[in-house]
């Protein structure tokens, strides 16, 4: 266990590495990027442009410009924005991580169990028309756009239905950190919860059935109905566990996309400020120190979250233990 | 004759498939006796496996129709709810497969898929199962019982696989023991050692065994009788005796010559059956081996039934040929063309 771990460590800082300084070199090799012409506001004088270059350093060479960012962000934690002084990168993320971690915990939490469910209830009722439509439902699901979805359910709580007894209990837009009330954490999370998961759960649920489907041919599963289980132990017991190799890998990889930033969608449409906000604000303005801060954060939280999985994996089925 | 405990009544089975009906078991009938020892031989797609399936009432398909009685212990279970028939699988009769590669679940030890066995059908705790779950992988020759009891599948050789779905099988003391092919997937050696195993373990267990198998040499080291299926029912059916020595079907005579043998004239090349089993579909008029039968004439036009032709009333055969002239030209056919020339 101490060599994984070790292991993943060590491939968390390769990646984190290529990824800053891919990051780094794009950056600088787009064209019209010049953060110091940015800087200096309006047809600047070329001495303020080039006092601005001193300044922050962008007349030296790439590699020393990269480390400099490096220890700005690492070791004395004051890098801030180049599009707004005042914005400091580091207190952003740490701030905008909550409301991220908030909604994708939560959706995941729901996803998982309804998709597990969905699926199930298919195999159960295969041969009968719940199957099917079970089945046209996920479709439905994984078809509808987030951001649409998450318009139309605004439209719909906000505006349309909000004075009527269904929808009047939910809250503007906005985020309440759970630690300030949790109540109204839950409330204004609701429904970006169900909007996020929607997809996934369409998604998970049929590759579950497939993958159930596959595994009830299998001879160990005829070896457990002829022990004498009921079909609900064969199905519960026999065929989920190994069923669940695909789930648990795709549901590491969305996961990890999510916390890193891939809700970003959900988060602009219901305006929490999360990550993906911060994100997409950033990229909106080219604004290289943000950028560089939310895409390591999103790296780590993905490659922690392959750790994870492989972890699961490990759990799940014994072949691939390490010895 | 010692008491029955199975009594197969005309079963069928059959399959609606797009090209038609599949009759894969089409009227077999036999009886099994407490202690006893019944092989069933027969060539892929004669109705060995899906007969013993359907037993246990194991195969789960919507386009499936059975008929026919099988009576366990005079209670007809083709009859049983759901529920009681779960109770029959694995304690009253018990199955293991060919293949035991894939037979055990590969995400469970195999001490808990015994003691799954053990707990289902029995209010015992766990230590006491865990305790008898080591006793039984001692009793089927697992080394290192005590260990070995929480290993993995994939931990396990082939060989000891079988010998842990053995073991599985046997937990609840069944009275029937079905053994589907158990030694198809093996090496030669370890063959051997698991037949002579579900030998001496009937015994210790007090259990009946249907061997299934398409090898006459596997059941004729175990069998008490045995039964030859071809198409989807018994051609021939009599003590293992009689049936070595005085075989009665021609389909039993290509069986016995298609054997590799030490003890006779070396061969050219191994005699084989000429032609393929039918189909299921569409199946021959009359006598089901007729196409194949080098001894066919107009009778055979007609289905001969599964009736004594012999002296006694224990060796049942299809064949409408007159017994003296079976037994004058028989063996030519069981020693092959070379050894007659």
């Amino acid at each position: 266990m101490a060599v994984f771990v070790i292991r993943r460590l060590i491939g968390l800082i390769a990646v984190l590495f290529a990824i800053t300084v891919m990051t780094f070199l794009i950056f600088f090799a787009t064209p019209g990027v010049d953060p110091s012409r940015q800087l200096a506001g309006r047809n600047p004088q070329p001495a303020v442009v080039a006092a601005i270059k001193h300044q922050f350093g962008l007349d030296r060479p790439l590699p020393i410009r990269y480390l400099l960012m490096m220890k700005r962000l690492f070791v004395s934690r004051d890098l801030v924005s180049y599009g707004n002084q005042a914005l400091k990168v580091v207190p952003a993320i740490t701030s905008a991580t909550p409301v991220t971690f908030s909604l994708v915990f939560g959706a995941a939490v729901i996803w998982v169990v309804l998709s597990i469910l969905t699926g199930l209830l298919a195999v159960v009722f295969k041969g009968t028309i719940v199957d099917p439509l079970l089945m046209i439902l996920a479709l439905i699901g994984i078809s509808m756009p987030v951001f649409w979805l998450g318009e139309v359910a605004n439209l719909i709580t906000q505006d349309r239905l909000h004075n009527t007894f269904l929808f009047h209990w939910v809250p503007p837009n906005g985020y309440t950190p759970l630690t300030a009330n949790p109540w109204q954490w839950f409330l204004h999370l609701i429904i970006p919860w169900l909007t996020l998961s929607v997809l996934y759960i369409g998604f998970y649920a049929r590759v579950l059935r497939a993958n159930l489907l596959d595994v009830a041919n299998e001879d160990y599963v005829r070896t457990a109905r002829a022990k004498g289980l009921s079909e609900r132990r064969v199905l519960l017991k026999h065929m989920l566990r190994t069923s669940m190799i695909t789930f648990v890998s795709l549901f590491g990889l969305d996961f990890g996309v999510l916390v890193g930033g891939g809700a970003i969608l959900t988060e602009v449409v219901f305006g929490l400020p999360g990550v993906g906000k911060l994100t997409y604000d950033s990229l909106v303005s080219l604004d290289l120190p943000v950028i560089m801060a939310t895409v390591i954060y999103g790296a780590f939280f993905i490659t922690i979250a392959n750790a994870l999985v492989d972890i699961v994996y490990a759990r799940l089925d014994p072949r691939i233990r390490p010895a | 004759m010692a008491e029955t405990l199975l009594e197969v009544n005309d079963l069928k089975v059959s399959f609606r498939t797009e090209d038609g009906v599949v009759k894969a078991v089409d009227g077999v009938s036999f009886t099994l006796a407490k202690g006893e020892v019944l092989g069933i031989v027969g060539e892929s797609g004669s109705g060995k496996s899906v007969t013993m399936m359907s037993l246990l009432r194991l195969i789960n398909d919507p386009n499936m129709k059975v008929e026919g009685e099988v009576l366990y212990k005079g209670r007809n279970i083709m009859k049983l709810s759901e529920g009681r028939m779960r109770e029959v699988r694995g304690a009253d009769i018990a199955m293991i497969f060919q293949d035991p590669m894939t037979s055990l679940n590969p995400v469970y030890r195999v001490g808990d898929q015994i003691i799954e066995a053990l707990v289902t059908h029995r209010d015992i705790e766990k230590q006491q199962a865990k305790k008898r779950a080591v006793d039984l992988l001692k009793q089927v020759g697992i080394p290192q019982a005590e260990s070995r009891v929480d290993d993995f599948p994939h931990q396990f050789s082939g060989g000891m696989r079988q010998r842990a779905m053995i073991a599985m099988a046997l937990a609840n003391n069944p009275d029937i023991l079905i053994a589907d092919e158990p030694t198809t997937a093996l090496d030669v050696t370890i063959q051997a050692q698991i037949l002579e195993l579900i030998d001496r373990l009937k015994d210790e267990f007090n259990s009946a065994v249907i061997l299934i198998t398409h090898d006459l040499g596997v059941v004729a080291d175990i069998a008490d009788r045995i039964a030859v299926m071809y198409a989807g029912r018994i051609v021939e059916f009599g003590d293992k005796r009689d049936l070595f020595y005085d075989p009665q079907h021609p389909y039993t005579w290509g069986l016995l010559g298609s054997i590799p043998r030490l003890d006779r004239p070396k061969q050219e090349r191994l005699h084989s059956i000429e032609g393929m089993p039918p189909s299921l579909i569409t199946l021959p008029e009359g006598c089901k081996f007729r196409p194949r039968c080098p001894h066919a004439f107009e009778k055979c036009k007609q289905e001969p039934a599964l009736v004594a032709r012999v002296e006694g009333e224990r060796h049942l055969d299809r064949c409408w040929l007159d017994v003296e002239t079976k037994r004058a030209i028989r063996e030519k056919t069981i020693q092959g063309a070379t050894a007659a020339a």
